[in-house]
């Protein structure tokens, strides 16, 4: 699949990636060589196979219902940039 | 132009676990911020999640509820978007693979009637945190106690076609969910928070037309409420040559309208795949078969069980059945009394309005089933009469006597069947009421049975409410007729 920059920009503003022009026609052609690769895969029949949720041959394990975590909010707020009433600060953010 | 509503409804609802969906952080309500949100909420590097085994099992058990099929293996995704209450950059989901398939839920609307409404399928989700705009300058404060706590949404069939039916299907989904123990349903809470897909079409046409998505619906008043408004606004819109826009609107209780949120620039682009830290879950037969053992009787069962081994109206078994708490009360005040209509009679006229009048939950009666059983026991033998019952019901109500036979015996409430006594207060009420006597003698006979009333009245003070109406109504006619 031939890709273009406006996808690899779009792919990156979706990311949250800061991708400057040189950088933006690079991906360009690695991400096209990975989208070759799918394309590839692709062709093979896969009918009858079921698709594959993880690559593991395992299922989840579950843990029982019981609080086991401890107020650790000093040590994790240590490397947050801003805090006030025990609140994270943030860049204000209008609905 | 006739215009048919079409409605279906995502409800999000918050399972009733100790700990959180994917960590041992604790759920409780109320804490300090931040001190419920551990590593695996933060999303700080390295941490993984676990799956919750109480979510998975109370997600299934509403699934069992409402007949669903439920899938051998379900599958969580990654549902990507930033914003700063999520603070992994996804929030943890189940696009393709929910827990719960397709399954129904029996409504009943306000002539007794009832209809299916099919659910599309019910996901496990991860709650997000809570972002606080005011009292920062210029900064938001965000609180992460609700990051990862588990949410059931459950995602009905677009099967409504008016406000009212929307808002059955909420009050039936809410009566499942707390009837199962799986939420406490608080929606002032938001422990059940619901979005609502609202279209109109033509009536007869089968394409459904262009849907707005309400979000921000917490209350049942409010889904009513949201949807009329809605369709108003989409019917003038069409019929002014219009054109109803695919958004999501938010309601605005405070003036009753629904509003377009701010449309992003581009479509959301959410790109799903597959959480790679979460292995496919796989329940057996004999897992379901085990929680299917542990479901309670449901609102439907109890509703066709009141109805048809107690003789209950439907309209009595569906607001008894619409809580547990509601049915559980009534079927112990039944039990105590031995007859249903008037444990329904008494359950939902003095003692619900006593509650409503006091804003108390049933479960917060001051008066017990117990009570409110053996009270009505002494009416059906005619120990007390009605009027009397209220009097003893109220003294139950402000604490005043242990039991039903204690407040009558300290008020001197039993009912007086001695015709003597009886006789005896009816000719002294007829000799102190002359003028009424011969106003009752010179009216026209088919008058004089509601004159009646005046003597009755008096009878029934004279006896502080003690008498035997009946009995009053009958002496009373035989002697003031052979006065004539």
């Amino acid at each position: 699949m031939a890709l273009e920059e406006s996808h690899v920009r779009r792919a990156a503003h979706l990311a949250r990636l800061a991708v400057s022009d040189d950088q933006a026609s690079g991906f360009v052609d690695d991400l096209s060589r990975i989208l070759d690769m799918v394309d590839q895969l692709q062709s093979l029949d896969t009918d009858g196979v079921a698709p594959l949720a993880h690559p593991l041959d395992a299922t989840q394990r579950l843990r029982a219902d019981e609080v086991t975590e401890t107020n650790q909010r000093d040590a994790f707020q240590r490397c947050a940039p801003a805090v006030e009433n025990g609140l994270y600060l943030v860049p204000r953010v209008v609905e | 132009m006739q215009w048919e509503t079409v409605i279906g409804l995502e409800v999000h609802v918050q399972l009733a676990t100790r700990s959180k969906i994917f960590s041992g952080a604790s759920t409780a309500f109320g804490a300090e911020p931040n001190t419920q949100a551990c590593a695996v909420d933060l999303g700080l590097p390295g941490v993984l999640p676990v799956l919750n085994e109480q979510a998975v099992a109370m997600a299934v058990q509403f699934g069992l509820a409402v007949h669903a099929e439920i899938p051998e293996v379900s599958i969580f995704d990654r549902k990507n978007y930033f914003y700063p209450d999520l603070p992994k950059g996804y929030q943890t989901s189940q696009m393709y693979h929910p827990i719960v398939g397709a399954g129904e839920v029996e409504i009943t609307l306000d002539d007794d009637t009832t209809k299916r409404i099919r659910i599309h399928h019910a996901h496990l989700e991860e709650d997000a945190g809570k972002s606080l705009h005011e009292d920062f300058q210029g900064m938001t404060g965000i609180d992460l106690n609700r990051a990862g706590t588990p949410l059931l949404e459950i995602v009905s069939e677009p099967d409504m076609r008016s406000a009212k039916e929307a808002a059955a299907y909420l009050k039936a989904i809410h009566s499942i969910v707390t009837y199962l123990g799986i939420s406490d349903g608080n929606m002032a809470e938001g422990s059940m928070r619901c979005d609502v897909n609202v279209s109109v079409r033509p009536k007869g046409q089968e394409a459904f037309g262009t849907r707005a998505e309400i979000k921000n619906v917490n209350s049942f008043r409010f889904v009513e409420r949201a949807i009329a408004f809605e369709v108003e606004r989409q019917i003038e819109l069409i019929e002014d040559g219009g054109k109803v826009v695919q958004e999501t609107r938010l309601f605005d209780p405070e003036r009753d309208e629904t509003r377009s949120m701010r449309t992003k620039e581009e479509a959301n682009d959410y790109r799903y795949f597959p959480c790679p830290d979460l292995l496919p879950v796989v329940l057996d037969q004999a897992y379901l078969e085990h929680l299917r053992s542990q479901l309670p009787e449901l609102p439907a069962d109890k509703r066709a069980r009141f109805q048809n081994e107690l003789g209950l109206s439907a309209y009595d078994a569906n607001v008894l059945s619409a809580s547990r708490e509601m049915a559980e009360f009534f079927e112990e005040v039944q039990r105590v009394c031995g007859d249903a209509k008037q444990a329904a009679n008494w359950v939902q006229g003095e003692l619900s309005g006593a509650l409503n009048r006091e804003n108390l939950s049933i479960q917060n009666s001051p008066v017990s089933a117990q009570q409110l059983g053996e009270l009505i026991r002494r009416v059906l033998d005619d120990t007390i009469n009605g009027k009397a019952a209220k009097q003893v019901f109220q003294a139950l109500w402000n604490g005043q006597g242990e039991n039903a036979d204690a407040v009558i015996e300290a008020k001197g409430l039993k009912q007086v069947t001695d015709t003597g006594a009886i006789e005896a207060m009816i000719d002294q009420v007829i000799a102190e009421s002359p003028a009424q006597v011969a106003q009752y003698r010179d009216s026209e006979p088919e008058k004089r049975g509601k004159m009646i009333g005046y003597f009755v009245g008096q009878v029934m003070k004279a006896s502080r409410g003690t008498a035997n109406p009946q009995q009053v109504n009958g002496v009373l006619k035989e002697k003031l007729d052979a006065l004539l």
